[in-house]
Protein backbone atom coordinates (compact mmCIF):
# COMPACT_ATOMS: atom_id res chain seq x y z
CA UNK A 1 0.00 0.00 0.00
CA UNK A 2 1.60 3.34 -0.91
CA UNK A 3 2.65 5.66 2.20
CA UNK A 4 0.69 9.19 2.61
CA UNK A 5 3.51 12.00 2.69
CA UNK A 6 2.77 13.32 6.23
CA UNK A 7 2.38 16.63 4.36
CA UNK A 8 -1.03 15.74 2.69
CA UNK A 9 -2.19 14.81 6.50
CA UNK A 10 -1.54 18.26 7.25
CA UNK A 11 -3.36 19.72 4.62
CA UNK A 12 -6.09 17.06 5.16
CA UNK A 13 -6.32 18.30 8.80
CA UNK A 14 -6.20 21.56 7.91
CA UNK A 15 -9.12 21.38 5.70
CA UNK A 16 -10.88 19.54 9.02
CA UNK A 17 -9.92 22.94 11.27
CA UNK A 18 -11.17 25.39 8.75
CA UNK A 19 -14.41 23.42 8.07
CA UNK A 20 -14.79 22.80 11.76
CA UNK A 21 -13.93 26.38 12.72
CA UNK A 22 -16.66 27.78 10.40
CA UNK A 23 -18.97 25.80 12.01
CA UNK A 24 -18.52 26.77 15.59
CA UNK A 25 -16.92 30.41 15.56
CA UNK A 26 -20.73 31.50 14.97
CA UNK A 27 -22.19 29.51 17.74
CA UNK A 28 -19.51 30.37 19.63
CA UNK A 29 -19.81 34.15 19.05
CA UNK A 30 -23.71 33.71 19.53
CA UNK A 31 -22.15 32.76 23.21
CA UNK A 32 -20.40 35.10 23.81
CA UNK A 33 -22.73 37.90 23.06
CA UNK A 34 -25.63 38.81 25.04
CA UNK A 35 -28.72 37.79 22.93
CA UNK A 36 -30.57 40.78 21.27
CA UNK A 37 -34.44 41.18 20.77
CA UNK A 38 -33.54 41.55 16.45
CA UNK A 39 -31.36 38.18 16.56
CA UNK A 40 -34.59 36.39 18.40
CA UNK A 41 -36.22 37.20 14.78
CA UNK A 42 -33.89 34.99 13.15
CA UNK A 43 -35.45 32.17 14.16
CA UNK A 44 -33.55 31.89 18.02
CA UNK A 45 -35.61 30.68 20.87
CA UNK A 46 -36.03 33.77 23.22
CA UNK A 47 -34.01 32.59 25.98
CA UNK A 48 -31.29 31.07 23.84
CA UNK A 49 -28.55 32.31 25.80
CA UNK A 50 -25.25 30.86 27.44
CA UNK A 51 -26.70 30.50 31.30
CA UNK A 52 -29.91 28.51 29.13
CA UNK A 53 -26.97 25.90 27.46
CA UNK A 54 -25.48 25.71 31.06
CA UNK A 55 -27.99 26.08 33.63
CA UNK A 56 -31.11 24.65 31.65
CA UNK A 57 -34.10 25.80 33.14
CA UNK A 58 -32.27 26.00 36.65
CA UNK A 59 -30.93 29.30 35.80
CA UNK A 60 -34.20 30.97 37.15
CA UNK A 61 -33.35 30.02 40.65
CA UNK A 62 -29.98 32.25 40.61
CA UNK A 63 -32.10 35.47 39.06
CA UNK A 64 -33.38 36.50 42.43
CA UNK A 65 -29.51 36.20 43.69
CA UNK A 66 -28.53 38.24 41.08
CA UNK A 67 -30.92 40.72 42.04
CA UNK A 68 -30.03 40.67 45.44
CA UNK A 69 -26.16 41.42 44.26
CA UNK A 70 -27.03 44.42 42.48
CA UNK A 71 -28.94 45.59 45.63
CA UNK A 72 -25.84 44.83 48.07
CA UNK A 73 -23.80 46.85 45.52
CA UNK A 74 -26.09 49.69 46.01
CA UNK A 75 -25.38 49.41 49.69
CA UNK A 76 -21.80 49.21 48.56
CA UNK A 77 -21.38 45.84 50.34
CA UNK A 78 -23.13 46.80 53.77
CA UNK A 79 -25.97 44.45 53.60
CA UNK A 80 -26.99 41.73 56.15
CA UNK A 81 -25.99 38.15 55.53
CA UNK A 82 -28.66 35.52 56.26
CA UNK A 83 -27.57 35.03 59.53
CA UNK A 84 -28.68 38.81 60.33
CA UNK A 85 -32.31 40.50 59.47
CA UNK A 86 -33.83 40.31 56.54
CA UNK A 87 -34.81 43.64 55.18
CA UNK A 88 -38.71 43.08 53.55
CA UNK A 89 -37.96 46.12 50.23
CA UNK A 90 -34.92 45.98 48.23
CA UNK A 91 -33.84 49.91 48.22
CA UNK A 92 -32.59 49.34 44.49
CA UNK A 93 -36.12 48.70 43.43
CA UNK A 94 -38.06 51.54 45.41
CA UNK A 95 -37.39 54.81 43.34
CA UNK A 96 -38.03 52.47 40.17
CA UNK A 97 -41.83 52.24 41.84
CA UNK A 98 -42.50 55.51 42.57
CA UNK A 99 -41.73 54.65 46.24
CA UNK A 100 -39.75 56.69 48.96
CA UNK A 101 -36.71 55.46 50.49
CA UNK A 102 -37.79 53.12 53.40
CA UNK A 103 -36.00 54.62 56.29
CA UNK A 104 -35.95 51.21 58.06
CA UNK A 105 -35.05 49.07 55.44
CA UNK A 106 -31.48 47.25 55.65
CA UNK A 107 -31.26 49.76 58.96
CA UNK A 108 -28.57 51.46 60.00
CA UNK A 109 -27.06 49.31 61.75
CA UNK A 110 -28.99 46.17 61.32
CA UNK A 111 -25.87 44.23 63.07
CA UNK A 112 -27.32 45.69 66.37
CA UNK A 113 -24.45 46.67 69.17
CA UNK A 114 -21.81 44.39 68.77
CA UNK A 115 -21.62 41.26 71.39
CA UNK A 116 -17.87 40.83 71.97
CA UNK A 117 -14.77 42.36 71.17
CA UNK A 118 -14.47 40.02 67.87
CA UNK A 119 -17.16 41.11 66.18
CA UNK A 120 -16.05 44.77 67.18
CA UNK A 121 -12.86 44.08 66.01
CA UNK A 122 -14.54 42.26 62.86
CA UNK A 123 -16.71 45.97 61.87
CA UNK A 124 -13.61 47.81 61.37
CA UNK A 125 -12.90 45.56 58.44
CA UNK A 126 -16.33 45.21 56.55
CA UNK A 127 -18.67 48.14 55.41
CA UNK A 128 -20.07 49.44 58.14
CA UNK A 129 -22.53 52.37 57.44
CA UNK A 130 -25.65 52.45 55.65
CA UNK A 131 -25.63 54.49 51.87
CA UNK A 132 -26.65 54.60 48.46
CA UNK A 133 -24.95 54.47 45.81
CA UNK A 134 -26.70 57.05 44.03
CA UNK A 135 -26.34 59.42 47.14
CA UNK A 136 -22.46 59.82 47.38
CA UNK A 137 -21.80 55.94 48.19
CA UNK A 138 -19.59 55.68 51.50
CA UNK A 139 -17.38 58.29 51.21
CA UNK A 140 -20.34 60.74 50.85
CA UNK A 141 -18.17 62.59 47.63
CA UNK A 142 -19.19 59.97 44.61
CA UNK A 143 -20.65 60.83 41.58
CA UNK A 144 -23.78 59.68 41.17
CA UNK A 145 -23.04 57.60 37.97
CA UNK A 146 -21.28 55.19 40.16
CA UNK A 147 -25.19 53.76 40.29
CA UNK A 148 -24.04 51.94 36.73
CA UNK A 149 -22.04 49.22 38.70
CA UNK A 150 -25.36 47.52 39.91
CA UNK A 151 -26.39 47.38 35.70
CA UNK A 152 -24.16 43.89 35.41
CA UNK A 153 -26.48 42.46 37.65
CA UNK A 154 -29.38 43.40 36.62
CA UNK A 155 -28.24 42.22 33.36
CA UNK A 156 -27.07 38.94 34.56
CA UNK A 157 -31.07 38.60 36.69
CA UNK A 158 -33.02 38.96 33.31
CA UNK A 159 -30.39 36.48 31.45
CA UNK A 160 -31.07 33.80 34.52
CA UNK A 161 -34.79 34.21 34.76
CA UNK A 162 -36.03 36.29 31.31
CA UNK A 163 -39.59 36.57 33.15
CA UNK A 164 -38.33 38.58 36.47
CA UNK A 165 -40.32 41.77 34.95
CA UNK A 166 -38.90 43.60 38.08
CA UNK A 167 -35.27 43.70 37.01
CA UNK A 168 -35.98 44.70 33.50
CA UNK A 169 -38.04 47.68 34.89
CA UNK A 170 -35.68 48.74 38.04
CA UNK A 171 -32.89 48.70 35.00
CA UNK A 172 -34.91 50.95 32.82
CA UNK A 173 -34.93 52.73 36.03
CA UNK A 174 -31.52 53.39 36.47
CA UNK A 175 -30.27 53.59 33.07
CA UNK A 176 -32.72 56.19 32.41
CA UNK A 177 -31.21 58.19 35.46
CA UNK A 178 -28.01 57.37 34.14
CA UNK A 179 -28.89 59.67 30.50
CA UNK A 180 -28.84 56.66 28.51
CA UNK A 181 -32.50 56.34 26.99
CA UNK A 182 -31.59 54.51 24.13
CA UNK A 183 -29.67 51.54 26.10
CA UNK A 184 -32.83 51.23 28.45
CA UNK A 185 -34.94 51.46 25.15
CA UNK A 186 -33.52 48.39 24.15
CA UNK A 187 -33.43 46.59 27.76
CA UNK A 188 -37.38 47.14 27.76
CA UNK A 189 -37.60 45.41 24.32
CA UNK A 190 -35.91 42.44 25.40
CA UNK A 191 -38.21 42.50 28.51
CA UNK A 192 -41.07 42.53 25.71
CA UNK A 193 -39.41 39.95 23.53
CA UNK A 194 -39.22 37.83 26.55
CA UNK A 195 -42.82 38.39 27.78
CA UNK A 196 -44.70 39.43 24.94
CA UNK A 197 -47.71 41.90 26.25
CA UNK A 198 -46.37 42.70 29.49
CA UNK A 199 -48.65 45.70 30.92
CA UNK A 200 -45.69 46.97 33.41
CA UNK A 201 -43.30 46.79 30.94
CA UNK A 202 -45.42 48.90 28.10
CA UNK A 203 -46.01 51.51 30.54
CA UNK A 204 -42.58 51.56 31.43
CA UNK A 205 -42.23 52.07 27.35
CA UNK A 206 -44.45 54.94 27.11
CA UNK A 207 -43.55 56.64 29.67
CA UNK A 208 -40.01 56.43 28.50
CA UNK A 209 -40.85 57.66 24.95
CA UNK A 210 -42.74 60.40 26.51
CA UNK A 211 -40.21 61.92 29.31
CA UNK A 212 -36.73 61.07 27.29
CA UNK A 213 -37.29 60.80 23.80
CA UNK A 214 -40.19 63.20 23.61
CA UNK A 215 -42.27 61.28 21.35
CA UNK A 216 -45.68 61.35 22.60
CA UNK A 217 -47.13 59.73 19.55
CA UNK A 218 -45.07 56.56 20.31
CA UNK A 219 -45.85 56.91 23.38
CA UNK A 220 -49.64 56.65 23.23
CA UNK A 221 -49.38 54.01 21.20
CA UNK A 222 -47.48 52.11 23.28
CA UNK A 223 -49.72 52.87 26.27
CA UNK A 224 -52.69 51.41 23.79
CA UNK A 225 -51.33 48.52 22.96
CA UNK A 226 -51.19 48.40 26.78
CA UNK A 227 -54.64 48.83 27.17
CA UNK A 228 -55.00 45.91 24.59
CA UNK A 229 -52.90 43.73 26.29
CA UNK A 230 -54.77 44.23 29.78
CA UNK A 231 -58.01 42.86 28.19
CA UNK A 232 -56.58 39.90 26.95
CA UNK A 233 -55.13 38.51 30.02
CA UNK A 234 -56.53 36.07 32.19
CA UNK A 235 -57.81 36.49 35.79
CA UNK A 236 -54.56 35.76 37.09
CA UNK A 237 -52.38 38.14 35.69
CA UNK A 238 -54.72 41.15 36.47
CA UNK A 239 -54.61 39.98 39.55
CA UNK A 240 -50.92 41.13 40.27
CA UNK A 241 -50.74 44.34 42.18
CA UNK A 242 -47.90 45.83 40.20
CA UNK A 243 -49.81 45.25 36.81
CA UNK A 244 -52.64 46.79 38.14
CA UNK A 245 -50.86 49.71 39.11
CA UNK A 246 -49.11 49.77 35.60
CA UNK A 247 -52.44 49.47 34.43
CA UNK A 248 -54.01 52.73 36.23
CA UNK A 249 -50.98 54.73 35.86
CA UNK A 250 -51.68 54.37 31.42
CA UNK A 251 -55.21 54.85 31.82
CA UNK A 252 -54.38 58.41 33.56
CA UNK A 253 -51.51 59.04 31.52
CA UNK A 254 -53.72 58.51 28.22
CA UNK A 255 -56.31 60.69 29.59
CA UNK A 256 -53.99 63.45 30.22
CA UNK A 257 -52.44 62.83 26.79
CA UNK A 258 -55.82 63.41 24.75
CA UNK A 259 -56.47 66.21 27.99
CA UNK A 260 -53.67 67.90 26.50
CA UNK A 261 -54.96 67.81 22.95
CA UNK A 262 -58.82 68.98 24.12
CA UNK A 263 -59.99 65.80 23.10
CA UNK A 264 -62.69 65.65 25.38
CA UNK A 265 -64.78 62.37 24.63
CA UNK A 266 -61.43 60.32 24.70
CA UNK A 267 -60.58 62.30 28.10
CA UNK A 268 -63.86 60.91 29.65
CA UNK A 269 -63.25 57.86 28.79
CA UNK A 270 -60.15 56.86 29.93
CA UNK A 271 -61.12 58.96 33.07
CA UNK A 272 -64.09 56.64 33.79
CA UNK A 273 -62.21 53.50 33.34
CA UNK A 274 -60.00 55.29 35.38
CA UNK A 275 -62.43 55.92 38.13
CA UNK A 276 -63.94 52.37 38.03
CA UNK A 277 -60.28 50.70 39.34
CA UNK A 278 -58.95 53.84 41.32
CA UNK A 279 -58.36 53.73 45.68
CA UNK A 280 -59.63 57.81 44.94
CA UNK A 281 -62.76 57.58 42.67
CA UNK A 282 -64.34 60.75 44.41
CA UNK A 283 -60.99 62.73 42.95
CA UNK A 284 -61.36 61.25 39.56
CA UNK A 285 -64.99 61.98 38.94
CA UNK A 286 -63.76 65.68 40.02
CA UNK A 287 -62.18 65.48 36.90
CA UNK A 288 -64.10 64.25 34.90
CA UNK A 289 -66.34 66.84 35.92
CA UNK A 290 -63.87 69.12 34.79
CA UNK A 291 -63.40 67.64 32.11
CA UNK A 292 -67.19 67.98 30.93
CA UNK A 293 -67.58 71.48 31.51
CA UNK A 294 -64.42 71.95 29.19
CA UNK A 295 -66.64 70.28 26.27
CA UNK A 296 -69.62 72.08 26.79
CA UNK A 297 -67.88 75.38 26.75
CA UNK A 298 -68.69 76.99 23.27
CA UNK A 299 -65.24 77.19 21.81
CA UNK A 300 -63.09 80.65 22.09
CA UNK A 301 -63.41 83.13 19.34
CA UNK A 302 -61.06 83.64 16.83
CA UNK A 303 -58.74 86.36 17.19
CA UNK A 304 -59.36 88.70 14.35
CA UNK B 1 19.15 32.16 62.21
CA UNK B 2 21.07 31.65 59.11
CA UNK B 3 19.96 27.41 59.20
CA UNK B 4 16.58 28.95 59.43
CA UNK B 5 16.73 31.41 56.34
CA UNK B 6 18.56 28.81 54.28
CA UNK B 7 15.81 26.70 54.89
CA UNK B 8 13.66 29.62 54.12
CA UNK B 9 15.34 29.74 50.58
CA UNK B 10 14.99 26.32 49.77
CA UNK B 11 11.14 26.30 50.47
CA UNK B 12 10.97 30.05 48.00
CA UNK B 13 13.48 28.16 44.99
CA UNK B 14 10.71 25.26 45.03
CA UNK B 15 7.86 27.36 44.74
CA UNK B 16 8.99 28.87 41.31
CA UNK B 17 10.02 25.59 40.07
CA UNK B 18 6.85 23.93 40.74
CA UNK B 19 3.38 24.91 38.71
CA UNK B 20 0.80 25.47 41.01
CA UNK B 21 2.11 29.31 40.99
CA UNK B 22 1.85 29.72 37.17
CA UNK B 23 -1.28 27.83 36.42
CA UNK B 24 -3.50 29.89 39.46
CA UNK B 25 -2.09 33.25 38.87
CA UNK B 26 -2.64 32.48 34.14
CA UNK B 27 -6.47 31.17 35.10
CA UNK B 28 -6.89 34.34 37.48
CA UNK B 29 -5.83 36.54 34.93
CA UNK B 30 -7.68 34.76 32.24
CA UNK B 31 -11.07 34.43 34.08
CA UNK B 32 -10.19 38.08 35.04
CA UNK B 33 -9.85 39.28 31.66
CA UNK B 34 -12.71 37.59 29.88
CA UNK B 35 -15.17 39.03 32.51
CA UNK B 36 -13.92 42.55 31.81
CA UNK B 37 -13.86 42.20 28.27
CA UNK B 38 -17.60 42.09 28.74
CA UNK B 39 -19.63 45.32 28.07
CA UNK B 40 -23.15 45.98 30.15
CA UNK B 41 -25.41 48.35 28.03
CA UNK B 42 -22.18 49.87 26.03
CA UNK B 43 -20.48 51.47 29.05
CA UNK B 44 -16.89 50.75 29.66
CA UNK B 45 -16.24 52.50 33.23
CA UNK B 46 -18.22 49.40 34.68
CA UNK B 47 -15.51 47.79 36.75
CA UNK B 48 -16.90 46.73 40.00
CA UNK B 49 -18.25 43.52 39.43
CA UNK B 50 -14.15 42.81 37.84
CA UNK B 51 -12.59 43.67 40.66
CA UNK B 52 -14.95 41.50 42.90
CA UNK B 53 -14.41 38.64 40.57
CA UNK B 54 -10.65 39.26 40.35
CA UNK B 55 -10.45 39.20 44.33
CA UNK B 56 -11.90 36.39 44.76
CA UNK B 57 -10.15 34.60 42.52
CA UNK B 58 -6.64 35.56 44.41
CA UNK B 59 -8.17 34.89 47.61
CA UNK B 60 -8.78 31.01 46.40
CA UNK B 61 -5.38 30.89 44.38
CA UNK B 62 -3.21 32.24 47.62
CA UNK B 63 -5.20 29.92 49.83
CA UNK B 64 -4.17 26.91 47.12
CA UNK B 65 -0.79 28.12 46.96
CA UNK B 66 -0.41 28.44 50.77
CA UNK B 67 -2.06 25.38 51.97
CA UNK B 68 -0.46 22.71 49.07
CA UNK B 69 3.00 24.42 49.51
CA UNK B 70 2.87 24.11 53.37
CA UNK B 71 1.13 20.91 53.13
CA UNK B 72 4.17 19.12 51.69
CA UNK B 73 7.10 20.28 53.74
CA UNK B 74 7.47 17.89 55.80
CA UNK B 75 5.63 15.07 54.61
CA UNK B 76 8.05 14.83 51.42
CA UNK B 77 11.42 15.45 53.18
CA UNK B 78 10.20 12.59 55.25
CA UNK B 79 9.32 10.43 52.24
CA UNK B 80 12.64 11.41 50.25
CA UNK B 81 14.55 10.51 53.40
CA UNK B 82 16.27 14.14 53.33
CA UNK B 83 15.04 15.10 56.86
CA UNK B 84 17.79 12.52 58.19
CA UNK B 85 20.66 14.69 56.84
CA UNK B 86 19.15 17.54 57.51
CA UNK B 87 18.42 16.80 60.99
CA UNK B 88 22.13 15.65 61.27
CA UNK B 89 23.73 19.08 60.46
CA UNK B 90 22.86 19.80 63.19
CA UNK B 91 19.59 21.68 62.75
CA UNK B 92 17.13 21.14 65.33
CA UNK B 93 13.68 20.28 64.84
CA UNK B 94 12.56 23.50 66.28
CA UNK B 95 14.73 25.20 63.10
CA UNK B 96 13.38 23.07 60.39
CA UNK B 97 9.85 23.97 61.51
CA UNK B 98 10.33 27.95 61.22
CA UNK B 99 12.67 27.27 58.60
CA UNK B 100 9.67 25.32 56.29
CA UNK B 101 7.40 28.04 58.12
CA UNK B 102 8.93 31.35 56.50
CA UNK B 103 9.63 29.80 53.57
CA UNK B 104 6.16 29.36 52.99
CA UNK B 105 4.85 32.62 54.09
CA UNK B 106 7.50 34.37 52.29
CA UNK B 107 6.56 32.61 49.13
CA UNK B 108 2.73 32.98 49.57
CA UNK B 109 3.63 36.39 50.13
CA UNK B 110 5.67 36.54 46.71
CA UNK B 111 3.09 35.29 45.01
CA UNK B 112 -0.15 37.60 46.39
CA UNK B 113 2.50 40.56 45.54
CA UNK B 114 2.25 39.52 41.78
CA UNK B 115 -1.79 38.74 42.50
CA UNK B 116 -1.74 42.17 43.84
CA UNK B 117 0.12 43.78 40.68
CA UNK B 118 -2.42 42.17 38.32
CA UNK B 119 -4.94 43.03 40.13
CA UNK B 120 -3.92 47.16 40.52
CA UNK B 121 -2.70 47.28 37.20
CA UNK B 122 -6.35 45.98 35.80
CA UNK B 123 -8.48 48.13 37.78
CA UNK B 124 -6.36 50.65 37.56
CA UNK B 125 -6.52 51.23 33.92
CA UNK B 126 -10.13 50.51 33.60
CA UNK B 127 -10.93 53.14 36.41
CA UNK B 128 -8.07 55.57 36.18
CA UNK B 129 -7.60 55.64 39.57
CA UNK B 130 -5.02 54.15 41.39
CA UNK B 131 -6.06 53.85 45.10
CA UNK B 132 -2.27 52.01 45.94
CA UNK B 133 -2.37 52.46 49.88
CA UNK B 134 -5.48 50.66 49.83
CA UNK B 135 -4.29 48.12 47.72
CA UNK B 136 -1.12 47.87 49.89
CA UNK B 137 -2.79 47.40 53.39
CA UNK B 138 -5.22 44.39 51.49
CA UNK B 139 -2.17 42.72 50.36
CA UNK B 140 -0.99 42.98 53.50
CA UNK B 141 -3.96 42.07 56.11
CA UNK B 142 -3.92 39.01 53.89
CA UNK B 143 -0.41 37.84 54.08
CA UNK B 144 -0.53 38.32 57.88
CA UNK B 145 -3.62 36.22 57.35
CA UNK B 146 -1.81 33.47 55.22
CA UNK B 147 0.52 33.25 58.29
CA UNK B 148 -1.67 31.66 60.28
CA UNK B 149 -3.17 29.44 57.70
CA UNK B 150 0.67 28.50 56.73
CA UNK B 151 1.11 27.71 60.58
CA UNK B 152 -1.89 25.87 60.56
CA UNK B 153 -1.28 23.85 57.85
CA UNK B 154 2.17 22.88 59.16
CA UNK B 155 0.34 21.29 62.19
CA UNK B 156 -1.86 19.45 60.00
CA UNK B 157 1.02 17.99 58.48
CA UNK B 158 2.22 16.41 61.20
CA UNK B 159 -1.31 14.79 62.50
CA UNK B 160 -2.56 13.99 59.28
CA UNK B 161 -1.16 10.98 57.35
CA UNK B 162 -0.89 12.50 53.72
CA UNK B 163 -0.35 16.06 52.11
CA UNK B 164 -3.93 15.13 50.23
CA UNK B 165 -5.80 14.93 53.49
CA UNK B 166 -4.43 17.97 54.96
CA UNK B 167 -4.85 19.97 52.09
CA UNK B 168 -8.47 19.37 51.72
CA UNK B 169 -9.23 19.02 56.07
CA UNK B 170 -7.53 22.52 55.95
CA UNK B 171 -9.15 24.01 52.74
CA UNK B 172 -12.16 22.67 54.37
CA UNK B 173 -11.63 24.48 57.76
CA UNK B 174 -10.35 27.78 56.03
CA UNK B 175 -13.26 27.97 53.75
CA UNK B 176 -15.17 27.62 56.39
CA UNK B 177 -14.11 30.35 58.92
CA UNK B 178 -14.41 32.48 56.65
CA UNK B 179 -17.62 32.00 55.17
CA UNK B 180 -19.32 31.26 59.05
CA UNK B 181 -16.33 32.50 62.06
CA UNK B 182 -18.21 35.65 62.05
CA UNK B 183 -21.96 34.37 62.71
CA UNK B 184 -21.03 31.92 64.95
CA UNK B 185 -21.64 34.46 67.93
CA UNK B 186 -25.62 34.79 66.42
CA UNK B 187 -25.69 31.16 65.33
CA UNK B 188 -24.72 30.66 69.54
CA UNK B 189 -27.25 33.36 70.66
CA UNK B 190 -30.39 31.25 68.75
CA UNK B 191 -29.20 28.03 70.13
CA UNK B 192 -30.24 26.65 73.51
CA UNK B 193 -27.68 25.63 76.28
CA UNK B 194 -25.74 23.56 76.22
CA UNK B 195 -25.44 23.83 72.70
CA UNK B 196 -24.75 28.05 72.82
CA UNK B 197 -21.89 27.86 75.30
CA UNK B 198 -20.28 24.85 72.93
CA UNK B 199 -21.09 26.98 69.74
CA UNK B 200 -19.61 29.86 71.64
CA UNK B 201 -16.09 28.22 72.77
CA UNK B 202 -15.81 27.48 69.06
CA UNK B 203 -16.43 30.72 68.54
CA UNK B 204 -13.54 32.40 70.75
CA UNK B 205 -11.38 29.81 69.92
CA UNK B 206 -11.17 29.58 66.13
CA UNK B 207 -8.27 31.85 64.80
CA UNK B 208 -10.61 34.53 62.84
CA UNK B 209 -9.15 34.84 59.65
CA UNK B 210 -12.03 36.52 58.04
CA UNK B 211 -10.79 39.58 60.36
CA UNK B 212 -8.57 39.86 57.40
CA UNK B 213 -10.70 39.55 54.41
CA UNK B 214 -11.25 43.50 53.43
CA UNK B 215 -12.76 42.58 50.03
CA UNK B 216 -15.69 44.49 50.09
CA UNK B 217 -13.81 47.76 51.48
CA UNK B 218 -11.55 47.63 48.40
CA UNK B 219 -14.12 46.63 45.61
CA UNK B 220 -16.65 49.53 46.89
CA UNK B 221 -14.36 51.79 47.36
CA UNK B 222 -14.54 52.78 51.29
CA UNK B 223 -11.12 53.87 51.88
CA UNK B 224 -8.85 52.89 54.31
CA UNK B 225 -8.59 50.70 57.55
CA UNK B 226 -7.49 52.43 60.76
CA UNK B 227 -3.75 51.27 60.91
CA UNK B 228 -4.82 50.84 64.53
CA UNK B 229 -6.65 48.29 64.01
CA UNK B 230 -4.72 46.50 61.14
CA UNK B 231 -2.33 46.76 63.97
CA UNK B 232 -4.51 44.68 66.61
CA UNK B 233 -5.44 42.52 64.20
CA UNK B 234 -1.50 41.45 63.14
CA UNK B 235 -1.30 41.37 67.20
CA UNK B 236 -4.01 38.95 66.74
CA UNK B 237 -2.48 36.81 64.02
CA UNK B 238 0.72 36.77 65.76
CA UNK B 239 -0.58 35.03 68.44
CA UNK B 240 -2.11 32.34 66.65
CA UNK B 241 1.00 32.13 64.64
CA UNK B 242 3.29 31.79 67.35
CA UNK B 243 0.72 28.79 68.82
CA UNK B 244 0.01 27.00 65.95
CA UNK B 245 3.53 26.41 65.49
CA UNK B 246 4.46 25.81 68.97
CA UNK B 247 2.02 22.57 68.56
CA UNK B 248 3.63 21.56 65.16
CA UNK B 249 7.23 21.75 67.11
CA UNK B 250 5.62 19.59 70.27
CA UNK B 251 3.56 17.27 67.95
CA UNK B 252 6.90 16.93 65.46
CA UNK B 253 9.11 16.54 68.77
CA UNK B 254 7.89 13.74 69.56
CA UNK B 255 7.01 12.37 66.29
CA UNK B 256 8.84 8.91 64.90
CA UNK B 257 10.70 9.89 61.62
CA UNK B 258 10.54 6.27 60.22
Amino acid sequence: MKRTSPGWWLALLLAVCFTLATMFVPRAAWWNEVPRAADWNKGRSESDNVFKLLLGEGRRLFGNEMFVMADAYFHSGYYPSIFDRQESDQDVATPAYGKADDEDSTGDDFLGPPPDWIAALNRRFVPNKHTHLDSGGPTGHMNTVEVQEILPWLKLATDMNPQFIKAYRVGDYWLRRLHKPAEARDFLFEGLHNNPGNVELLFDLGWLYQKDFHDTDRARNVWMAALRCWETQDANAKSNTEAQLAYEETLMNLAILERNRENWPQTIKYLEMVKQISPKPEAIQQQIDEARQKMAAPPAAASP
Amino acid sequence: MNTVWALTGIVIKELYRRKDFYVLFVLTALITLAAGSVEFFKDPNIVRYVKDLCMLLIWVSALLITIATAARQIPAERESRTIFPLLAKPVTRGQVILGKFFGCWLASGTALAVFYLFFAVITGSREQHWPVLDYLQAYLLQWIMLGIVTAMTLLGSIVFAAPSSTVTILFIVVAGILFLGRHLNTVALHNPEPLRGIIYTVYFIIPHVELFDVRERVVNDWGLVNWLDCGLAALYAAAYTALFLLLTWLAFRRKSLN
